[in-house]
């Protein structure tokens, strides 16, 4: 299938309710011109994987402020290795130590933007990795 | 006062000495506005506040309409409870946190629970994984809740929980560890969040739909009217509404509506305003734009004093007042620089001091890169204690008052609150305006615009988008065992294997029953804690009558 639009899933996974940073990030993606889905909050990596699988998209953005990214991403990534789904890019933000991102992105994440990162470099970042036909 | 006079002495002022100035050197901006995109003028004189009649906008501390402040000596009598939310890992480790607190001059607690805790899971639950012990305490059973407050005497503290859907539950291991310390329920002072409309909002712990949260909600007012009178038993909240974006006036709007909701359901199951309206509290956000926080504060009051007197004809002057914790803005908080956060903290502790908070958390310089370690913490109580004992502004009663500026902006705040709320009841009220996803809606749009606004350079944020410098990382962030979940785990099978489970099955079957029929669920939610009934196990029950919440959100 051809896609002309870069497709996003921005998810929440786990418990946490904090959701403003992914509904600005949502929005600002859709502003730039990609098609976005937002999960909605608690979801289990298993539902995640099945929305970006439903949805066919290019990109996933995972959420996370309470602390429980290093249990929470890690499964993702495996749960997309195994179903060889690698060629679609994951970036995260949230509330994430540096010590943390540096292993986050030795496991597959492709980027991590924490507080204070400008939408337009988020923008910029997935236009820059992402090549859609 | 000769208005006339001052209009001309405007007149001329504007004409003459400004006029000379702004020809010569223009203004910084266009327009000016506050934190939340309200204009603001560039001077304010008596001619803004000639319609104002102060006894009955304003008038005195104590009084109605309460503008400046719910009590006649404020902090001349006392200083507000200085309270710190803490809590994380398990019921030992948040149990030395709280002794060091107190030993360090905190006057109550502040309980933090984690995300299973607060949605209802036992720590071995499959949604549990990686979030036991993170954003706050775990608690499973009454025997976690013996251990958090050991060598706590709880008829000397006052303990507020943030907890919302299981509200209920918390509170009776609460009292029912007090029983146990031989402390009446009675006598125990505190709060429990228990407020789950912004939950809906804003905050995202929900468990059960709106129906029956509001009915477990109404069960613990009429529970806590007889049986704890000292207690507050709700703290309806616009922090969560303002971090997720809003603007003060949608913070106040959105908080007062709930409110209303709130009262309404409790009169229409038939309770006297005047019984429970007393122990209704609130919690707002101390943001950064000092004088339209403390605008804010005084027009909340004022609001509310309105609203119960005479939308709900309330008499006695208590459930008239509101009364409020404040946090400072966690969302101001940057993780760029992270000891600019100090200031920030700072100017918004004294927002909250101005306009009259009767407690107070203020916020740690690193939580923007995680959970706060001790030597933040102990900064962010000294910042309390440094405006309590030697700034001054605690000396006289609402300092700002007569503030032309002040005044005007707490009418203003006023004025444009009042329009929401009316917009809310066209909708059907809160809950209805929440169904529809008018309110959530409206704070995406302000959270959306805050954020180009920042990206555009309309708002500087220092570190941020301007003085941006190289700097070290920061170091001793908190890190929180990873074996705690384990521990957790092990300790909640002790808890199973050591209880009577006929006992326990017995209790739960009863509630079951109590939750599908009008009865108060809270003395049979008591009887279940009493025989180490689990969290979890409590919840499903109840999920099983109730069903659970699912959000539909757009953007």
């Amino acid at each position: 299938m051809k896609k002309s639009r870069i497709r996003v899933l921005v998810a929440k996974p786990g418990l946490d309710g904090h959701d403003r940073g992914a509904k600005v990030i949502a929005r600002a993606l859709r502003d730039a011109g990609m098609e976005v889905i937002y999960t909605g909050l608690r979801q289990t990596p298993e539902q995640i994987i099945e929305a970006a699988i439903q949805e066919d998209v290019n990109v996933i953005g995972l959420s996370i402020l309470s602390g429980a990214h290093m249990y929470i991403f890690p499964k993702i990534i495996k749960m997309l290795e195994e179903r060889k789904m690698t060629d679609i890019m994951v970036i995260a933000g949230g509330i994430i130590p540096i010590e943390d991102i540096s292993e986050l992105k030795k496991m597959g994440i492709k980027e991590i933007f924490t507080p204070g990162t400008d939408t337009k470099k988020i923008v910029k970042f997935i236009k820059t990795n992402v090549a859609v036909a | 006062m000769d208005y006339k006079e001052i209009k001309k002495a405007r007149e001329q002022w504007s004409d003459k000495t400004l006029k000379k100035v702004l020809d010569r050197f223009p203004e910084r901006k266009e327009q000016f506005v506050t934190g939340s995109n309200k204009e603001v003028k560039r001077l304010y004189d008596p001619l803004d506040l000639e319609d104002l009649d102060y006894l009955k906008e304003i008038g005195y501390p104590g009084d109605y309409p309460y503008t400046r402040g719910v009590q006649p000596t404020m902090y001349r009598g006392r200083f507000w409870t200085m309270r710190q939310y803490a809590g994380f890992g398990d019921a030992e480790e948040s149990n030395k946190r709280y002794k060091y607190l107190l030993k360090n001059g905190q006057t109550g607690l502040s309980i933090a629970f984690d995300l299973p805790t607060q949605i209802g899971y036992d720590s071995d639950h499959s949604m549990s994984h990686g979030e036991v012990g993170k954003v706050g305490v775990a608690i499973d059973s009454l025997k976690d809740m013996e251990i958090l407050f050991e060598g706590i005497p709880l008829e000397k503290v006052s303990t507020s929980m943030t907890i919302n859907a299981p509200a209920a539950v918390l509170l009776a291991m609460y009292i029912a560890v007090a029983e146990k310390q031989g402390v009446s329920a009675a006598k125990l002072n505190g709060t429990i969040q228990n407020d789950i409309l912004k939950e809906y909002i804003a905050r995202g712990t929900y468990i059960f739909p709106p129906l029956p949260s509001m009915r477990l909600i109404t069960d613990i007012f009429a529970y806590c009217s007889k049986e704890l009178p000292r207690w507050n038993t709700i703290s309806i909240s616009g922090y969560h509404i303002r971090e997720a974006g809003s603007t003060a006036i949608q913070e106040i709007a959105f908080t007062l509506a709930n409110g209303i909701a709130y009262v309404d359901a409790a009169v229409k199951k038939g309770l006297d305003v005047d019984k429970f309206a007393p122990r209704l509290s609130f919690f707002f956000n101390a943001h950064n734009d000092l004088f339209e926080e403390v605008a804010k504060f005084r027009a909340a009051r004022k609001l509310w004093a309105k609203i119960m007197r005479d939308r709900f004809g309330a008499k006695n002057p208590k459930s008239i007042m509101l009364r409020f914790h404040t946090q400072t803005a966690g969302c101001t908080l940057t993780a760029q620089q992270p000891d600019n956060n100090i200031i920030r903290v700072t100017l918004q502790a004294l927002a909250a001091v101005l306009g009259g908070t009767q407690s107070l958390h203020t916020n740690s310089r690193d939580e923007a890169l995680s959970l706060p370690s001790q030597k933040a913490v102990r900064i962010a109580l000294r910042t309390q204690q440094v405006i309590a004992h030697e700034s001054g502004v605690t000396e006289t009663v609402d300092p700002l008052a007569g503030s032309y500026y002040i005044e005007k902006m707490t009418k203003e705040i006023e004025d444009a609150v009042m329009d929401y709320i009316n917009q809310i009841e066209k909708l059907g009220g809160a809950p209805k305006a929440i169904e529809k996803g008018f309110i959530q809606r409206e704070i995406q749009n302000s959270a959306y615009q805050y954020q180009k606004d920042v990206e555009d350079k309309k708002r500087i944020i220092v570190g941020v988008n301007q003085f941006e410098s190289e700097e070290e990382t920061m170091k001793d962030l908190l890190k929180v065992n990873p074996e705690i979940e384990k521990q957790q785990i092990k300790k909640l099978e002790e808890v199973k294997n050591n209880r009577d489970e006929s006992k326990v099955k017995e209790s739960l079957h009863l509630l079951k029953q109590a939750a599908s029929s009008d009865k108060n669920v809270m003395p049979f939610i008591m009887d279940c804690v009493k025989g180490y009934a689990t969290l979890g196990e409590i919840c499903d029950q109840l999920r099983e009558i109730f069903g659970e919440y699912k959000d539909s959100i757009k953007i």
